[in-house]
Order: C-alpha cells, then sequence, then structure tokens
C-alpha cells in the first residue's frame, strides 16, 4: 500500500495543483515533495533484500494487473527521484513562472509518472506511466521553453512516442507468449521471453531497445536531446536528465536483459561500440560547445553511454555500478543544471564566450561550481568516482572478446571529460570581472538546494557503503 | 603510535576544512598559523611513527572502515604503515611545514592567502593518502587529490588567462597518465582480483596464478604511464615547467619535493612486480635518462628562475627513474629524499630573490644580489653544490650512487648520466653568477628596494640548508662505509635486485669522473657568466631556449586536430548527419501525408471509381489464387 501512496501523493498534489491560484502552490508542491521524500527514504532503507509489493485487480479480460513492486533498485530512483524534485522546488522558490498553477501542477503529474515507472511489475502499468511521464514534460516544454521550443518539443515528443509505440508493440508481443492465459506480469513476461527462440529475441530486442535507447539516450539516436535540454525551462531540464533517462536504462535492466537473454547476448557487442562511439563523439562535441547547457547536455550523452556499455557487459561489479551510477548521475546533473540556471539568471546568458570571473563577482557560486564539476568528471572522494571506478571494471571485465578494448577507448572520456570540464571553468569562474557585473551571490533558498546536492556528493563519495548496500540485492 | 597514524593525515584535513569554511571571516595570520600548525602536529605524529617503525621494522595495517564492498570485490580504505610510508611521511610533513611557515610571510601581501593554506592543507592531506594507502585506490585517490590541488594552485591567481591554461594543461595531462593508472589498476584487479599491496605481492611472490611475463610487463607499463603524468618524464613532462605560474612556495612544496616524486613512490612500492617485468624495467630506464638529458639541455638557456628550476626538477626526476629502471629502488627514494631537501631550499631562494626583485624573475635583470642577501646567497649556493654532486653534500652521495648503480648495469647508461649531471653543475653555476654575483642589472628602483627577507623566509632556507648537507650521510658509498643506513630501513620493504658488487677502484673512479666533470663545470660556469652578454640566441642554442618546440608540436599534433575533429563532428556529422537523417525521417512522413490526403478529395464519384477499381484488382486476385 505505501508504494501507492508514493505514486498518489504527487498525482493528487498534482491535479489539486491546477485548482489553486497564484503562488501558493509552491507549498503544496513543496508538502508534496517533502511527504514524497519520507516516503521514499523509508522504502529504500527498508528494503535491502526483501522487496515491498502491491496487487490489485486492473483489467483482468486481458490479462493484467496494478501491480507494484519496489526492490533495491527501484527504491533507490524512487528516492532519487524524490530528491531531486524537492531540490528542484526549494531551489525554483523565488523564481516566477507565468501560470504557477500549471506549472507546478505538470511537474507533480510528471512526478506521479516517474514513481509509476521504477515500481511497476506489470508491462502493462509500466506502458502507461512511462507515457504519463513523458505527457506533462511536453505540455511543459511547450509552454515555458525558450524560443525554439515549439519544433524542438515536437520532435521531441514524436521521436520518444516511435520508441514507445515500438515497446508497446513488443510488450504485447511478449504478452501473447506467456504460458496459460495471457499475462502482463513482469514474471510471466521473464518467462515468456526466455523461453522464446533465439532468432525472435532477436529481432525482438530492437523493438524494446530502441525505445530504450532513444530515452537513454544511446549514440546515434541522441539528438533530439541537446536541442530539448536547452529549449527546456530549467527545472524541467533536471526532470529530464536527472530522472527520464534513467527511465531508459532502468527499462534496459529490468525489461530487456532478463526478457531476452539471447538477444541480448547476440547484440552486446554491437550496444557496445555505438555507446563506446558514443562516448568518444559526446565528448569530442562537448570540447567545442560555447552554450552551458550545450555542453552539459553532451556530457551527459557521454556518461550515459558509460553505463550503457556496462550494462551490456555482463558483469556483476559492472551492475552493482550502474546502480551506484544512475543515483550519482541524478544528483551531479541536478547540480550542474541547478549551477547553469544561476548563472544564467544573473548575467542573462548562457553563452561561455560572455561569462568569465565568477570567482571574483560571486565567489560561493563559483566554489560550488567547482564540486559540481569535479564529481562531474569523477574525482576520487567525490560521488561520480566509486560508480565510474565499477563501471569500468564491468566494461573490462566483460563477456566480449574485446572488453580490454572496450573499457580503454571508453577510458579517453575520462581525459576529454577534463578537457570540456576544466574549460568551462576557467571561462565562467576565474579570468577578469568583465560582462559579468557583480551579482548577488546564492540566496538563502538557492544555498540549501545547492548544500543538499554537494553534501550527497561528498558524503557517498566519502562512505558509498550505504547505497552499494541498498542496491546489492539486485546483483547476483 | 602506528595505530594512531591516521591522526597524520586527520590534521591538514582539519586545518583545510577550518580554513576553507571560514575563508572570508578568518584573518589572514590565523589562517597562517593554523595552516602551519596542523603540519608540525602531523610532523610530530610522523617522527613517533618513523622511529617505532624503524625499531619493529615490520608494517602495520590499519583499517578504517570499508570504502568499496561488492560481491567478489572489497576495497577497504587502509592504511599501511611501513619502512617506506614512514619516510615519505617525514619527507613530505617536514618540508611541508618548513614551506608552510615559508609561506606565512611570502603570501602574507596576497589577500587569497586563508584560501592559499586551505589549499595547501589539502594538499598535503591529499598526499598523505598516497604515500599511507593500502591498496592502490587509496593511491589513486591521493594521487588524483595532489592533481587537484596542484590544478587549484597553479591557477591560484585565477585572473590572469595564462596561469589558468598552465593550471588545465596540468590536470589534463595528469589525466592522461591517470588513465594508465587506472587500465593497470584494472588489469590488477582482473589477473589477481585484488588492489591491495599485500595479496598482490603475496600472490607475485608465491605463483598462485600463473601468468605470462608480458602480463607483468602490461601491468608494469600501465602503472608506469601513471608514473609519467604525475612525475613529469616524456612525453607527459611539458606541464611541470608551465606548472611554475603558481606561487614560488608550492613550487618549491608540490613541483618539487612531494608531489612530482609520487610516480617514484609507487613503483619502489611495486618494486616486487617491476622485477619481474623486464621490458617495464628497460623503457623506465631509456625514459628516464632520456628525460633526465633533454630537460638538462633546455634548463641551460632558460632566462626565467623558475624555468631553470623547473627543468632541473624534470631531469633530476629521470635520473630517479634511471636507478628506477636498474632495480635501485633505494636508490632512487634516497634521491627522492635528498633532492626534496636541495631543491626545496633552491625554490625557496629563488622565492626570496623574486620577494626582493618586488616579482621580477628574469636573471638578465638580476646580479650582484648576493651583497644584500647574504643568507639568501649562501642557502643557494649550499643548494647548488648539492644538485651539482659535490663531495660532502647530499646530492653527491645519491647521485653517485644512481650513477655507480648505472654503470654496474650497463656502462653506457652511466656515461650518458654524467653527460646530464655534467650539465647540471653548468646550469645550476649560471643561474647562481647570473643572479648573485657581478653587477645588479635591474631598474634603479628595484636596486633601491632589494633587501634580505624576513627570518620566517631565512629561518626555513637555513634548516633546508644544513639538511642539504648531512642528509647525505644516511646513504654513505659502499667504498667509504659497510653500513647504508637508508638501504638497511627500507630493505623489508623494497626489493632491490641492483645491488652492486664491484671493485673499490672502480667505485673511486667512477666517483671521480663526474666529481671532477662536475667542478670543471662550474669553472665553465663562471668563465662565460662572469661578465654576461645577452645576444639573441641561435642555432642549437635557439633551439634550446625554445625548449626543442615541443610544446609547438604537441599543438599541432594534438591540441589542433582534437579541435578541428570536434569542430568537423559538430557541424556534419551530428547536425547535418544524425540530426539530418532524423528530421528527413520526419519530413519523409510528413511529405508522404501531403500526398495521400489529395486522395481524400471529398468527390464521391471520384470515391466509387476508386471503390471499383478496388473490386475490380481483389476479383482478379481472388481469381488466381483460386486457381
Amino acid at each position: 500500500m505505501i508504494l501507492v501512496l508514493l505514486i498518489t501523493i504527487p498525482l493528487l498534489a498534482g491535479i489539486l495543483a491546477f485548482a489553486i491560484k497564484g503562488e501558493g502552490v509552491k507549498i503544496l508542491a513543496l508538502l508534496s515533495a517533502m511527504a514524497t521524500l519520507g516516503i521514499a527514504a523509508y522504502v529504500s532503507g527498508n528494503n535491502y533484500n526483501a522487496s515491498i509489493s502491491f496487487t490489485a485487480p486492473w483489467i483482468p479480460n486481458i490479462g493484467t494487473q496494478f501491480s507494484l513492486m519496489a526492490d533495491g533498485m527501484s527504491g533507490m530512483l524512487c528516492l532519487l527521484t524524490a530528491i531531486v524534485l524537492l531540490v528542484v522546488v526549494i531551489v525554483s522558490w523565488n523564481k516566477k513562472f507565468e501560470k504557477p498553477n500549471s506549472f507546478w501542477g505538470f511537474m507533480l503529474l510528471s512526478q506521479a509518472g516517474l514513481m509509476g515507472v521504477f515500481l511497476a511489475y506489470d508491462a502493462l502499468v509500466f506502458y502507461v506511466f512511462w507515457e504519463l511521464a513523458l505527457v506533462p514534460v511536453y505540455f511543459l516544454c511547450s509552454r515555458w521553453g525558450g524560443e525554439k521550443r515549439i519544433p524542438v518539443t515536437f520532435k521531441f515528443f514524436v521521436y520518444t512516442f516511435v520508441g514507445s509505440l515500438m515497446m508497446l508493440a513488443g510488450l504485447i508481443f511478449l504478452s501473447q507468449q506467456t504460458p496459460g492465459a495471457n499475462s502482463y506480469s513482469w514474471i510471466n513476461i521473464v518467462h515468456a521471453g526466455a523461453s522464446l527462440p533465439p532468432a525472435t529475441q532477436q529481432w525482438l530486442f530492437w523493438l524494446l531497445f530502441i525505445a530504450f535507447a532513444i530515452k537513454m539516450p544511446v549514440f546515434p539516436f541522441h539528438t533530439w536531446q541537446p536541442d530539448t535540454y536547452e529549449q527546456s525551462p530549467t527545472p524541467v531540464t533536471i526532470i529530464l536528465s536527472a530522472l527520464m533517462v534513467k527511465m531508459g536504462l532502468y527499462a534496459v535492466l529490468r525489461w530487456l536483459l532478463p526478457v531476452l537473454p539471447s538477444g541480448v547476448a547476440y547484440w552486446s557487442d554491437t550496444v557496445i561500440v555505438l555507446s563506446v562511439i558514443g562516448i568518444v563523439y559526446a565528448s569530442l562535441i562537448a570540447i567545442v560547445q560555447t552554450d552551458l547547457k550545450r555542453l552539459v547536455a553532451y556530457s551527459s550523452i557521454a556518461h550515459m553511454g558509460l553505463m550503457c556499455a556496462a550494462a551490456f557487459s555482463a558483469n556483476n561489479i559492472g551492475m552493482h555500478g550502474i546502480m551506484v551510477q544512475m543515483f550519482n548521475h541524478g544528483i551531479n546533473i541536478t547540480g550542474m543544471w541547478l549551477m547553469v540556471s544561476l548563472i544564467e539568471n544573473r548575467w542573462g546568458t548562457r553563452d561561455m564566450s560572455k561569462l568569465g570571473g565568477m570567482a571574483t563577482a560571486a565567489p560561493l557560486m563559483a566554489i560550488a561550481l567547482v564540486i559540481i564539476s569535479l564529481a562531474n568528471i569523477a574525482l576520487p572522494l567525490t560521488n561520480g568516482f566509486v560508480g565510474e571506478f565499477m563501471l569500468f571494471n564491468g566494461i573490462f571485465q566483460g563477456s566480449s572478446q574485446y572488453h580490454m578494448v572496450y573499457m580503454i577507448i571508453a577510458g579517453l572520456g575520462v581525459i576529454l571529460g577534463a578537457v570540456y570540464t576544466l574549460n568551462m571553468i576557467q571561462k565562467t569562474a576565474y579570468g577578469n570581472v568583465t560582462d559579468m557585473v557583480i551579482a548577488k551571490d546564492l540566496s538563502m533558498n538557492e544555498y540549501i538546494g545547492v548544500a543538499i546536492i554537494i553534501c550527497i556528493i561528498l558524503f557517498l563519495g566519502i562512505y558509498p557503503q550505504p547505497l552499494l548496500d541498498m542496491t546489492s540485492g539486485m546483483v547476483k | 603510535m602506528t595505530q594512531l597514524v591516521y591522526l597524520v593525515p586527520l590534521f591538514p584535513l582539519i586545518g583545510f576544512l577550518i580554513n576553507g569554511i571560514f575563508w572570508r571571516k578568518m584573518p589572514k595570520t590565523a589562517g597562517g598559523v593554523i595552516g602551519t600548525l596542523t603540519i608540525l602536529a602531523s610532523f610530530i605524529v610522523s617522527l613517533g611513527i618513523f622511529f617505532e617503525v624503524k625499531n619493529s621494522g615490520t608494517a602495520t595495517m590499519v583499517h578504517l572502515f570499508d570504502f568499496i564492498n561488492s560481491g567478489k570485490l572489497s576495497i577497504p580504505f587502509t592504511f599501511q604503515v611501513d619502512a617506506l610510508s614512514s619516510l615519505f611521511l617525514l619527507i613530505i610533513t617536514g618540508v611541508g611545514f618548513l614551506i608552510h611557515v615559508y609561506s606565512t610571510s611570502y603570501m602574507h601581501e596576497d589577500e587569497g592567502m586563508v584560501k592559499y593554506f586551505a589549499y595547501l592543507n589539502l594538499f598535503i592531506f591529499s598526499m598523505l593518502l598516497l604515500v599511507l594507502g593500502g591498496n592502490y585506490l587509496i593511491m589513486f585517490i591521493g594521487w588524483e587529490g595532489v592533481g587537484l590541488c596542484s590544478y587549484l594552485l597553479i591557477g591560484f591567481w585565477f585572473k590572469n588567462r595564462d596561469y589558468t591554461n598552465a593550471a588545465k594543461k596540468a590536470f589534463v595531462m595528469n589525466r592522461i597518465g591517470d588513465l594508465g593508472f587506472l587500465v593497470g589498476m584494472l588489469l590488477i584487479l582482473y589477473t589477481y582480483g585484488t588492489l591491495s599491496y599485500q595479496d598482490f605481492f603475496g600472490q607475485l611472490k608465491g605463483g598462485q596464478v600463473i601468468v605470462s611475463t608480458s602480463t607483468y610487463n602490461w601491468i608494469a607499463i600501465c602503472l608506469f604511464i601513471g608514473a609519467m603524468g604525475k612525475s613529469a618524464q616524456i612525453p607527459l613532462y611539458t606541464w611541470l615547467p608551465d606548472a611554475m605560474a603558481g606561487p614560488t612556495p608550492v613550487s618549491a612544496l608540490i613541483h618539487a619535493a612531494t608531489m612530482v616524486t609520487a610516480g617514484i613512490y609507487m613503483i619502489a612500492r611495486s618494486s616486487a612486480l617491476y622485477n619481474l617485468a623486464p621490458m617495464a624495467q628497460t623503457l623506465i630506464t631509456w625514459i628516464g635518462l632520456a628525460t633526465a638529458i633533454v630537460a638538462a639541455t633546455i634548463a641551460m638557456k632558460q632566462y626565467d628562475i623558475k624555468k631553470v628550476l623547473a627543468y632541473s626538477t624534470v631531469s633530476q626526476l629521470g635520473f630517479m627513474f634511471l636507478a628506477l629502471g636498474v632495480g635501485a629502488y633505494t636508490t632512487a627514494v634516497f634521491h627522492v629524499m635528498t633532492h626534496a631537501f636541495f631543491k626545496a631550499l633552491l625554490f625557496l631562494g629563488a622565492g626570496s630573490v623574486i620577494h626582493a626583485m618586488g616579482g621580477e624573475q628574469d636573471l638578465r635583470l638580476m646580479g650582484g644580489l648576493g651583497k644584500k642577501m647574504r643568507i639568501t646567497q649562501i642557502t643557494f649556493l649550499i643548494g647548488c653544490l648539492a644538485i651539482s654532486g659535490i663531495p660532502g653534500f647530499s646530492g653527491f652521495f645519491s647521485k653517485d650512487e644512481i650513477l655507480a648503480m648505472a654503470y654496474a648495469h650497463d656502462p653506457i647508461l652511466y656515461y650518458l648520466g654524467v653527460f646530464a649531471a655534467m650539465m647540471t653543475a653548468f646550469y645550476m653555476f649560471r643561474l647562481y653568477f647570473l643572479a648573485f654575483t657581478g653587477i645588479f642589472r635591474g631598474t634603479h628602483d628595484q636596486e633601491h628596494h632589494l633587501h634580505e627577507s624576513p627570518w620566517a623566509i631565512t629561518i626555513p632556507l637555513i634548516i633546508l640548508a644544513i639538511l642539504s648537507v648531512v642528509g647525505g650521510y644516511v646513504g654513505l658509498p659502499a667504498v667509504i662505509s659497510e653500513h647504508h643506513a637508508l638501504a638497511s630501513y627500507l630493505a623489508p620493504v623494497v626489493a632491490n635486485t641492483g645491488e652492486h658488487h664491484m671493485l673499490a677502484g672502480t667505485e673511486w673512479m667512477l666517483m671521480g669522473i663526474s666529481v671532477s666533470v662536475s667542478v670543471l663545470m662550474i669553472i665553465v660556469a663562471y668563465v662565460r657568466n662572469k661578465k654576461p652578454a645577452f645576444a639573441p640566441n641561435t642555432g642549437v642554442a635557439k633551439f634550446l631556449e625554445n625548449k626543442w618546440y615541443v610544446d609547438e608540436l604537441y599543438d599541432a599534433v594534438i591540441v589542433r586536430p582534437i579541435g578541428a575533429i570536434s569542430r568537423l563532428l559538430d557541424r556534419f556529422a551530428e547536425r547535418a548527419g544524425i540530426d539530418g537523417i532524423v528530421n528527413g525521417v520526419g519530413k519523409l512522413v510528413g511529405w508522404g501525408g501531403d500526398r495521400v490526403r489529395l486522395l481524400q478529395s471529398g468527390q464521391v464519384g471520384f470515391y466509387i471509381f476508386v471503390m471499383v477499381l478496388g473490386i475490380i484488382a481483389l476479383f482478379t486476385l481472388g481469381f488466381f489464387w483460386i486457381r
């Protein structure tokens, strides 16, 4: 029952939000975010080994039940979702959005969808929440986005929707193969998929994988992402990059690897090659970006590529690394976007050639930017390091015969990441105060939001064991 | 005492936190005092540990907490206290303390002094993690941590674009090395399933895991790539001269005495591995020797006082790698120690000079400084004599030992090493004569302001000068004494293979050759710089002044092509290529929709016509189907 609360609290709060007039809606959003965080913390802290589940009848005719389940991975992602949303609400506290009630309403609805995706134990429930998370984001981008928001959002929506339909087709096909009556239950889908002949698994693989690959995104399915990130308002970008891309990776781990083992084994080299190319490709492109948002977007593509490569390397340490890194990447990228939006708010531009001297103009912001950036390039004793080390380990010990080559090429991302990140720090934080006039440093609510992020970065960097324990049950 | 080893890094960490959190409110002097006292506390604990290890001679593991625990992968946060780490503790905290004292005066005019001390304490903390770690991952944490501090301190004056470029270059070049280190660690984990020194070296000795020599070589070479970056060896050395952009005490501490010797520490720590990897050893020998020679040639033609010292450091590090390559690990560590004393002394002396000159670093504008700065002059002279290998000074003992070990391995290494040592004596005394003797060549205003530095600067100079003399007596040559104190101290940890048993006569002869060429070069340096004239360099000299054009080469071969590729990818592959295809598919669907829409004309006659056509088609198909 507690799992239902994780979905219904943001869902009801979101619906209620539309009815509230004025800025008071933020109080509702804050209360909802705090309540969800409390429950998510309880769920994720409670199930190191056992899992919690909930089942209710839904549409028995077609064999689907409203069934939810939280194990370590789901709990961890729900916790991440709750933390990120709370930070977003806190940091945006003084920001005025046009029609705040619908803005925060859509944000909360999207959170409900995300929770549902991470908890769903039934393929059809999974699909419904997958779309429920997407639709509010579409409205958020197209109403509150930047100048080019209409064509960009349209492309984003069509692109991901095409993927979703392919996934739906794949899931329906799988449900037809379940033993006995049709069923969408995870365990039955797994049995059905795993018993399919390899040739069937090999084509079915692409129906599911393309949907997930678009979401993550994996090279070359990524081109919607930099545009969408650039055009979305920052709270939405955070939802997209910290949480929605995790849906893709989560789906691979939950709905692809166990479901189609032969298909995965057959195509894993292809996927790893694509991911590894994506790491180097996105890192190289990040080097020449001048817009902060595009730079962070490409850096995120590189990071997701590393996780995706490890997911297909069939190695336990790598798998455990993904669990850790999903959480940490969510935290770090949230931090990166916060800094970008704080910079944009103060100096009205994201163009790095026009920035400079932040260390003089607003030293606290500069310190925060440096710490978060270092976590983003996985410096030891920040949270990014442990996960990245385990991911490299997983790829290095992978099942493919080229495992070492993959790791070394992926490792180039470590060097290129340093190049673009330090460039970014140099151009924004260092130098003389030129166009950046002295601005107000972090305000109280911004300070709290950034401090939450930095505390998590340092705590999990020094002592990652709680996160590892939480998800250790996922690795067999 | 060894169980309290966590106090050693804890004190600097506390110092960092206090100065780092209260940096805006903290008075400058208080920041300096806190930063310095924490290092003093660490030094005192380190002394206790050192003597305890000396008496017991055993390694102690101190387990703090589990860092990573995932299935078979278990990496604890553990410190290993043994002869090697406790010796490094003394060097780091001892020299570090003196440099902190020096900094309280040197940085006093700087508005960022508290921040400076916070960074410096963080550096000491990271460096201590590096040497204390009981497995490669903890070493790696310290390894990247010192790299970060180096980055922050090189770019300390962040308003200057050149300085932050230098900081960036240092970090990126170190990251290239770090990738090698990372791959090396993964290879060890893959082959042996552990990163702990004790398990790994135990398995190497026990031979439970049968692996080929090429595996040993690969692991050893990967780790060495990491060492190349951190310890500035060819081809990853060009960041170190640029790193001189940082405040001078930083150059003394990080870029001379401690951080850059991390690579030597790593290989000495892994001596059990390197003894099994002959190819890697050969590579290290030749890279070390080549670096020693190339950097020395460049140092002869530099005019910036800090650049001379920077190339000198690169060259001396090359000597240390030469020693490592021939299996004389103890000797390399010996040279790390003496070099820490005399090179820190030389850098701090240079800082004293720069301080007096009001920031001027060009040797062409100095001269005759000795008259106004007697203490700096004398201590600097002691440093020059030590690095040149003049008998009685510490550098003589360690460098002579390296050269003797090289000779025992292969005489050609010895002759090339003497060639590099010859240049060392020349460039150091060129610097000395240009700066301290002759007549003053700067402006009248500068001359008026020349003064000896305050006590906080001169006392560390004096202490380091004393150490630069006596530091060598822990390792007397075999012909003088049977007892090599340092070698017997390190013996339980470091597995030397380069033991040499040469005749006393040979050893005296080798010593004689290297000392006499050094003395000769000092005389040459005096004659040539007695009355210096600075004509623009041409030919070889110009080539050396421009550092063999290596920076330009890297720029043309690596930096620019990567930028060009990135721009090409961004413009063509990304926007026109992949995104073009995606948009193309979208347009195609739209175009198809447009065409199909034409059919929906709304004229009933047209619909009926199409319907009839369809019926005919179906009948035709059905007709053939049935048949």
